[in-house]
């Protein structure tokens, strides 16, 4: 019996050995990283729009890149065709997902639009040094700056616009994405999406009717009007629902913009398989419901069983019901009564 | 007969203008010299200037005891307009936009003309002259003998509503200011279409940034620690740590502005106008 147990134990044994050996590949230290060598001319590196995210970065070498960015003052619509004066990184909320690898070289030009009032700067949370390059990256109106950093940490951060008044520029949409992958990439999976959740506080323009502008009063009491998914009640609803099959790994790429609200974020009916706990490099399993820092990110990772639509939230569900925090994921397929089987059936 | 005399005429003025250039230079400082190359032929801008008595200001960046003096002084009412500055450029061939050093302006300078003496296709000639350097803007205020008013000349005269002198603590101060910077092009209306403040100065917040003598000062007067970068503070929160009017969210975007630019910058919705020393001291 005792050695039955053994045995069984043994491949356990072995799964956490390779597990452990597999987060140490992770934790690259900070210090082997500088000495990467980031080899050939610089190449453009591949952006997206959410929800979409670039390529992985596979098994590749360090390399030089270059990231344009063109900040820019814009309406749009945030909810219910209610229009919105949104500033963003590249005329999205959020602004575009940028993809490195660990050891990369990283060029930022940071364009503001020649049709800005205002200047605007980038704040990455992937970067070493003075204000994570936001003091190097102040672009007055129709400017272009631009600065390098190495990438010496690996995980999911958070970019931003830090151009005083901070809350303002945060508050209407500044701000994006930015994951660094460890050497040979992180694992491969099916599907994998790219989602910011950021508190909006809105009034009317007293000079052009209609259009809705940041409160600053309801900023600074934390009161959204909005707390929303990707810039606009219903980004990931209808025809814009994220999609798996049944089978399927999603791994979600989740950042939390803010600027003041954090987010319990949770997908119903789902548990994640795997948390890199607020976008590190810790793995924790069989999570619920996880937080998302203001300014942080998390990455999380379920394997989709059942078929039928997902509500994804942030679970202080006042923001969800009320406020717009609620997307969907769609996952078709088999059903798969062994893991769910529902009795519809009234019982006498 | 009278042509023959009106041209004498205006030679003769030339001939005075000239001389009185050169007198003028006497009294430009070595820097300034430096500045503003070549001759500066004086122009004549017909534009209202008001009276300011000046006084004690708390700024918006410093220390929460710190009060500064503005002594008084007079100010344009108004911008310098595109059709001021086509005069001053007439005057003035060295400060043309094919003429101008690359030390004192960057290539947007006047970037909407299409030649040296011709405004934009749709430019109102009323309306505020924008993509103009901080040495641009010197060397027209030199011409028409006055000077660019301080940062802090400035921000005490954008203290004011329409009704008050100081209307920093009103509820709706910064917010009003804020819904007039969000209005995007508003740089090519023209001049005094809206009301004046306080002080009778017009178009403080609807139409342009203006340049200030030492736009930049909020750098300089920074301590050192913070190296490299003296305006470290200003970003992000540490901008709040410095700031004595946390809810005054147009005076950061006003400071935002001032420290992303530089002084040969040209930009949109960037101009000027001009102020002058005063002897009078009213009460």
């Amino acid at each position: 019996m005792k050695i039955r147990n053994l045995v069984h134990l043994f491949p356990i044994i072995a799964l956490t050995a390779i597990v452990s050996c597999n987060t140490n590949q992770r934790n690259t230290s900070t210090e082997n990283a500088i000495d990467i060598v980031a080899e050939g001319t610089p190449e453009v590196a591949e952006i997206t729009g959410a929800p979409k995210v670039p390529k992985p970065i596979g098994d590749r070498a360090a390399k030089k890149l270059i990231v344009n960015l063109v900040t820019t003052e814009i309406e749009g619509i945030i909810a219910d065709s209610i229009p919105y004066t949104f500033w963003t990184f590249n005329n999205t909320v959020p602004g575009s997902f940028i993809r490195v690898r660990v050891g990369d070289e990283i060029t930022v030009n940071l364009k503001n639009d020649a049709n800005s009032v205002l200047p605007h700067n980038i704040d990455l949370h992937a970067v070493t040094g003075p204000g994570g390059g936001a003091p190097a990256s102040s672009s007055a109106p129709g400017k272009e700056t631009s600065f390098t950093f190495k990438a010496i940490n690996t995980g999911l951060y958070v970019y931003h616009c830090a151009a005083p008044p901070v809350p303002m520029h945060i508050g209407n949409g500044m701000y994006g994405l930015i994951l660094v992958e460890p050497a040979g990439g992180l694992p491969k999976v099916d599907k994998e999406y790219y989602i910011m959740q950021g508190d909006f506080y809105t009034k009317a323009s007293n000079i052009k009717k209609g259009l809705m502008e940041f409160d600053n009063d309801k900023a600074v009491a934390e009161n959204p009007d909005y707390v929303l998914f990707n810039g606009k009640k219903g980004a990931l609803l209808g025809a814009n629902m994220i999609e798996a099959k049944v089978g399927e790994t999603v791994r979600l790429f989740i950042g939390n913009g803010g600027p003041n609200l954090t987010s319990s974020f949770h997908v119903i009916g789902e548990i994640f398989d795997r948390v890199y706990l607020e976008g590190g490099t810790t793995i924790s399993q069989n999570i619920q419901t996880t937080m998302i820092p203001a300014g942080g990110a998390v990455i999380v990772e379920f394997k989709c069983e059942v078929p039928g639509e997902y509500v994804l939230v942030d679970h202080s569900l006042s923001r969800a019901f009320n406020k717009g925090a609620i997307g969907k994921l769609k996952v078709t397929g088999e059903a798969n009564l062994k893991v769910f089987n529902a009795k519809t059936m009234a019982k006498e | 007969m009278k042509r023959k005399f009106d041209i004498a005429g205006c030679f003769l003025l030339f001939i005075l203008i000239s001389a009185c250039t050169q007198n003028n230079q006497h009294d430009l400082g070595r820097e300034e010299q430096k500045i503003i190359t070549d001759t500066l032929v004086p122009i004549t801008a017909v534009v209202k200037m008001v009276y300011i008595p000046g006084g004690e200001y708390k700024p918006f960046y410093g220390p929460d005891t710190l009060l500064v003096k503005v002594i008084p002084f007079v100010i344009d009412q108004r911008a310098v307009t595109n059709q001021e500055y086509l005069a001053f450029v007439t005057k003035n061939p060295q400060w043309r936009k094919s003429a101008i050093k690359p030390l004192y302006s960057d290539s947007n300078y006047l970037k909407d003309w299409p030649t040296d003496l011709q405004l934009p296709k749709n430019a109102k000639p009323n309306a505020p002259v924008c993509n103009v350097s901080w040495f641009a803007a010197k060397a027209y205020a030199k011409a028409v003998g006055k000077r660019l008013p301080t940062l802090d000349e400035w921000e005490f005269i954008a203290m004011a509503d329409e009704i008050t002198a100081n209307a920093r603590n009103k509820k709706n101060y910064s917010d009003a200011i804020i819904d007039l910077y969000l209005q995007k092009n508003r740089q090519y209306n023209e001049v005094k279409l809206s009301k004046p403040n306080y002080w009778g100065v017009y178009n403080m917040f609807d139409l342009i940034w203006e340049w200030t003598d030492d736009f930049n000062s909020i750098l300089s007067t920074n301590d050192s620690r913070a190296g490299q970068y003296d305006d470290k503070e200003l970003f992000c929160a540490g901008s709040a740590t410095s700031s004595t009017d946390i809810l005054n969210y147009a005076a950061f975007m006003r400071f935002a502005l001032r420290t992303s630019i530089k002084a040969h910058y040209t930009i949109g919705n960037l101009g000027f106008r001009c102020a002058k020393d005063t002897a009078i001291k009213l009460n």
